[in-house]
């Protein structure tokens, strides 16, 4: 079943045309690697695809509903709830501990401190850093933010994560051992990942990859 | 390195003959190994035999008669499969994807570049999925460490397939200016 699908999606910033007419389907549970070179538009992908930009022209499809024609506020929410981002910076809040950080998009949806804190744990333990639960980001290293921040990607259980470049910043060791976390992770929630990366090896942890130049999904790889 | 194909790329471009096609080689892959003419005279030699081939014609400037040769519809069918056909992903594979690229550009055009660059892209990365599971599901360090070994060097591959894809354009110029 397709889950995500994006029809002739273009988006021009000034008279650079980022994205032009690129079509991109993912399936339920899913793992679908977008690559290509710096420029090529795959960011650009990721932030309309997610609802965050609203593409020039085209459409963009979520669970069999139109998302791109939605407010900003009804877009927040499905972020909120059915769509995880993930970005290469974890981007945790610096003043939150760990379990603080994951709990927190829990709290936002409504969750009962308890419950959140609960829930926040378990993601943790999941990914090895239970132990790390009570510190802040600072003082911990880089693959350790990263999986607290894919804990915190996954906590409320969406149905598509988006993870741009998520391990960019960590050495091949720990981008490794934080890929197959996300991975294993993904295919046990039946979750749909949208991976981007101009990095071949960690496009090869997807199940399928597409590849942009300049704008444009190259047809043929799709193996 | 393949001569065969080598020299029915050349010759997709029209009638040579040997020495022509000793230049054109050399030209056209300037970090290979200049091609020895006994070599050529033996390919061309293969290639007549097996019907890929066929005399052109003739001439004598100023020494022995010199006999041009083109490709006969068998070679350019066979010429066709083997742009057509992916090379299997394995280290130390670079001077095969050049060549390959290098007759796409000479014997056909950019677009039959691309897509053989496009399709070998697509075969490279099942294979580095089907080495990452061994990776996961090694029982030994030594097992983990010959997975990566490939890995890398295929990851090293399709940089460069990328690269060369972004110069394709350039490339097709500087070969048929």
């Amino acid at each position: 079943m397709t889950l995500l699908t994006g029809r002739a999606v273009t988006k021009q910033y000034g008279r650079t045309a980022a994205l032009a007419e690129a079509d991109v389907e993912v399936a339920a549970g899913e793992i679908l690697a977008v690559t290509g070179p710096s420029g090529s538009g795959k960011s650009t992908l990721l932030l309309c695809l997610s609802g965050i930009v609203t593409p020039d022209s085209g459409e963009v499809w979520f669970a069999g509903a139109r998302l791109d024609d939605r407010g900003e506020a009804a877009r927040a929410v499905l972020r909120r709830t059915e769509i995880g981002v993930l970005l290469q910076h974890g981007q945790l809040v610096p003043e939150l501990t760990a379990v603080e950080n994951v709990a927190l998009p829990l709290l936002l949806g409504g969750a009962t401190r308890g419950s959140a804190a609960r829930s926040a744990e378990q993601w943790l333990d999941r990914f090895g850093v239970a132990g790390e639960a009570a510190k802040r980001p600072g003082e911990l290293s880089g693959g350790q933010q990263q999986r607290v921040a894919l804990a915190r990607a996954l906590v409320t259980g969406p149905r598509l994560l988006f993870a741009d470049e998520p391990t960019g910043s960590l050495d091949s060791v720990a981008g490794e051992s934080v890929l197959a976390a996300l991975v294993s992770a993904a295919k046990d929630n039946a979750t749909a990942v949208l991976l981007i990366t101009h990095d071949a090896t960690v496009a090869a942890y997807a199940d399928r990859e597409v590849h942009l130049r300049d704008g444009r999904v190259l047809s043929g790889v799709t193996a | 390195m393949s001569t065969r194909h080598l020299l029915l790329g050349l010759l997709a471009r029209g009638p040579q003959h040997g020495y022509e096609l000793k230049r054109a080689h050399d030209d056209a892959l300037p970090s290979a190994k200049p091609l020895a003419f006994g070599q050529v005279y033996a390919t061309i030699g293969r290639l007549e035999r097996d019907g890929l081939i066929e005399p052109a014609g003739s001439d004598r400037v100023a020494g022995p008669e010199r006999v041009s040769y083109q490709l006969t519809h068998s070679g350019r069918t066979t010429l066709a499969e083997w742009l057509d056909a992916v090379e299997t992903p394995a280290p130390h594979l670079g001077g095969a994807l050049l060549e390959k690229v290098v007759v796409a550009l000479l014997a056909a055009d950019r677009d039959t570049a691309t897509r053989y660059l496009v399709q070998q892209r697509a075969a490279h990365m099942a294979r580095m999925r089907e080495l990452i599971q061994v990776r996961q599901t090694a029982t030994s360090v030594s097992e983990a460490a010959a997975a990566d070994y490939t890995i890398t060097h295929l990851d090293a591959d399709l940089r460069w397939m990328q690269q060369t894809a972004a110069r394709v354009d350039a490339l097709e110029k500087e070969i048929r200016p």
